[in-house]
C-alpha cells in the first residue's frame, strides 16, 4: 500500500505541477504568439534561450539555479531586496525553478499551433472589424487550442516527472521540497525497495495514462508534438 | 603461410606479455567522498604495480544496486559499513575480506569567515535560518550530525531549519553557495594541506557521535584478480594511509 508519506509526496507533487502548470499557460502564451509571428532577429537567440533546458543536464540547471537564487546571487539579491528573502530550500523555489525547467515544453507545442493557423483567417476577422485582442482569444486561441492541450499535458507531466533540479535546490524538507520523485531516490539510496516499488509504480502508471490521454485526443489529429 | 601466421601471433603476443608484464585491470566502485584521495592513490598504485585502475564514482546506495545486479566491479569502497556487510551476507563478496580503509571526520562548516566559533556555539545559540546536513537516512555524515546534535540537547530547537542533501556533496554545495548559512560536511572536503581552506569551522570531537566507518570490500568477481588483491593491500598499507591522513579522514587503530 501507499504509505502516508508517499501519500505526502504525491500531494505535494501535483499540487506543485498544478500551480507550474497554470503560471506556464499564463507566461507560455505570450511568448509563443511572440515567437510564432515576429520576425525580429531576437526571434532565434529567444528561442534558444527557451529551448536550453531540453538539451541541459537538469543538474547544470539546478546548479546555477542554486547559485543565482542564492544570497550573492542576482535572483537572491533581487528576492532579499523585495523582503522575501532566498528560493532555495522552499516551495516557491521548487515553482520557479520549474517553470524554467518546463517552459520549453509549454512554449514549444503552442508555438508551433499559433504558426499552423493560417494568415487569411486572421485577416478575415480583422477586414471584420474584429479588434487585436478579440481576434486572438476568438480565432487563434481556440484554433491552436490541441496546441494548448499538448503543451499543458506536457509541462504538467515534465513538472511531475522532475527530479535533477529539486534535488539541487529543493533541500528535501517533507510537506515543502520532497516531492516523488525525490522521495524515491531515497528510498532507493536507503535500499527500501519495497517502498520504491510503491512510489515507483505509481508514477509509471500515472504518467503512461498522461501520455496515452494525449496521443487518443490527438488521434487523426495533426500532432503538434 | 601458416607458419607466418604462427610466428606473427607469437610475435604479438610476446609484445604484448613483454610491455603490459602481469598487469591486469580493476573496475573500482568508489562511494563519492573519497573521490579526491582515491584519485591520489590510484596514481601512486599504478605507477608502483603496473596495474590499471578504473575508477567509478558515485553515492553508496547506488553503488551497491549496480552492484546487487551484477556491475563489474570487483573493489567497492563504501561510505559506510552496512553495505559492504549486505553484499557480505548475499555472498557477493569474497569472504572476511571486508575492512575499515577510512573514518570520516564530520566537521560543522561556514562559507562565511568568523561565522562558525571553534567551539561550535553556534548550534545553541541558533543565530541563521539553514542548517545543511546530509540526509541522515541515506548519508552516515548525516546521521553523525543528528546525534551531535542530540548530544548537544540542540536537537529538536534546529529541526525546523535542517535542509537534507542527498549526499556530502550536496550538503557541500548548499553552504558553500550560501543558501544555507552553515552545515555539517566531510572534513576532506574544506581541508587543503591540512588546514581549513575558507569560511570558517568546528570539528566535531570523535566523542559526540558514533564513528564514521567507511567500508572496503573484495568483490566476487575479483577473487582471481591479482590487480584487486593488489589494491586492497596497498589501501592497508602506510603508504595509502598517509594519503588517506592528508585529506581529512581517521584510519582505524
Amino acid at each position: 500500500m501507499l504509505s502516508q508519506a508517499n501519500l505526502t509526496a504525491i500531494l505535494l507533487t501535483l499540487k506543485l505541477a498544478v500551480i507550474v502548470t497554470l503560471l506556464l499557460l499564463l507566461v507560455g502564451t505570450p511568448i509563443a504568439w511572440w515567437l510564432a509571428n515576429t520576425r525580429s532577429r531576437l526571434k532565434e537567440p529567444i528561442e534558444a534561450l527557451v529551448a536550453l533546458p531540453i538539451v541541459l543536464p537538469p543538474s547544470v540547471l539546478g546548479f546555477y539555479l542554486l547559485v543565482a537564487m542564492g544570497p550573492n546571487g542576482p535572483i537572491g539579491k533581487l528576492t532579499q531586496s523585495l523582503g522575501l528573502g532566498t528560493l532555495p530550500f522552499t516551495f516557491s523555489g521548487l515553482v520557479v525553478a520549474s517553470v524554467c525547467y518546463s517552459l520549453p515544453f509549454v512554449v514549444q507545442p503552442i508555438q508551433n499551433a499559433f504558426a499552423a493557423i493560417e494568415g487569411q483567417l486572421l485577416e478575415s476577422a480583422a477586414t471584420l472589424r474584429a479588434g487585436p485582442w478579440d481576434r486572438f482569444f476568438t480565432v487563434a486561441v481556440p484554433l491552436a487550442f490541441p496546441g494548448f492541450l499538448t503543451g499543458g499535458i506536457l509541462g504538467f507531466a515534465h513538472t511531475v516527472g522532475e527530479f535533477g533540479v529539486v534535488l539541487m535546490i529543493g533541500g528535501n524538507i517533507p510537506r515543502e521540497t520532497r516531492v516523488a520523485s525525490v522521495q524515491i531516490y531515497d528510498y532507493v539510496e536507503a535500499l527500501e525497495y519495497a517502498d520504491a516499488h510503491w512510489l515507483a509504480g505509481t508514477m509509471l502508471g500515472f504518467s503512461f495514462i498522461v501520455l496515452l490521454t494525449l496521443y487518443l485526443f490527438n488521434r487523426g489529429k495533426k500532432s503538434p508534438l | 603461410m601458416k607458419k607466418l601466421i604462427s610466428l606473427g601471433g607469437a610475435i604479438a603476443i610476446a609484445i604484448m606479455t613483454a610491455t603490459i608484464g602481469h598487469a591486469e585491470t580493476v573496475n573500482v566502485a568508489v562511494a563519492t567522498n573519497f573521490t579526491a584521495p582515491m584519485r591520489a592513490i590510484a596514481e601512486v598504485f599504478e605507477q608502483a604495480t603496473g596495474h590499471r585502475l578504473k575508477l567509478a564514482f558515485g553515492s553508496s546506495g547506488k553503488l551497491f544496486a549496480q552492484i546487487q545486479n551484477g556491475a563489474p566491479f570487483q573493489v567497492f569502497l563504501s561510505a559506510d559499513g552496512v553495505k559492504p556487510e549486505k553484499l557480505e551476507r548475499a555472498a557477493l563478496t569474497v569472504p572476511g575480506s571486508r575492512f575499515t580503509y577510512a573514518l570520516g571526520t564530520l566537521v560543522l562548516w561556514s562559507a562565511t569567515p568568523g561565522f562558525v566559533d571553534d567551539k561550535g556555539e553556534i548550534l545553541t545559540q541558533g543565530d541563521f535560518k539553514h542548517l545543511a546536513l546530509a540526509n541522515p537516512k541515506l548519508a552516515p555524515y548525516g546521521a553523525s550530525a543528528i546525534e551531535t546534535m542530540a548530544a548537544l540537547g540542540v536537537k529538536n530547537q534546529l529541526n525546523p531549519k535542517l535542509v537534507l542533501g542527498e549526499n556530502v556533496s550536496q550538503t557541500y554545495q548548499f553552504v558553500a553557495t550560501g543558501n544555507a548559512e552553515l552545515g555539517f560536511v566531510a572534513l576532506s572536503q574544506v581541508i587543503k594541506d591540512g588546514r581549513i581552506a575558507e569560511g570558517s569551522a568546528w570539528i566535531v570531537p570523535a566523542e559526540l557521535h558514533s564513528p564514521i566507518r567507511q567500508d572496503a570490500v573484495l568483490l566476487a568477481s575479483g577473487k582471481d584478480n591479482a590487480a584487486a588483491q593488489a589494491l586492497v593491500d596497498y589501501l592497508k598499507s602506510g603508504k595509502a594511509a598517509a594519503v588517506i591522513r592528508n585529506y581529512g579522514y581517521g584510519l582505524p587503530h
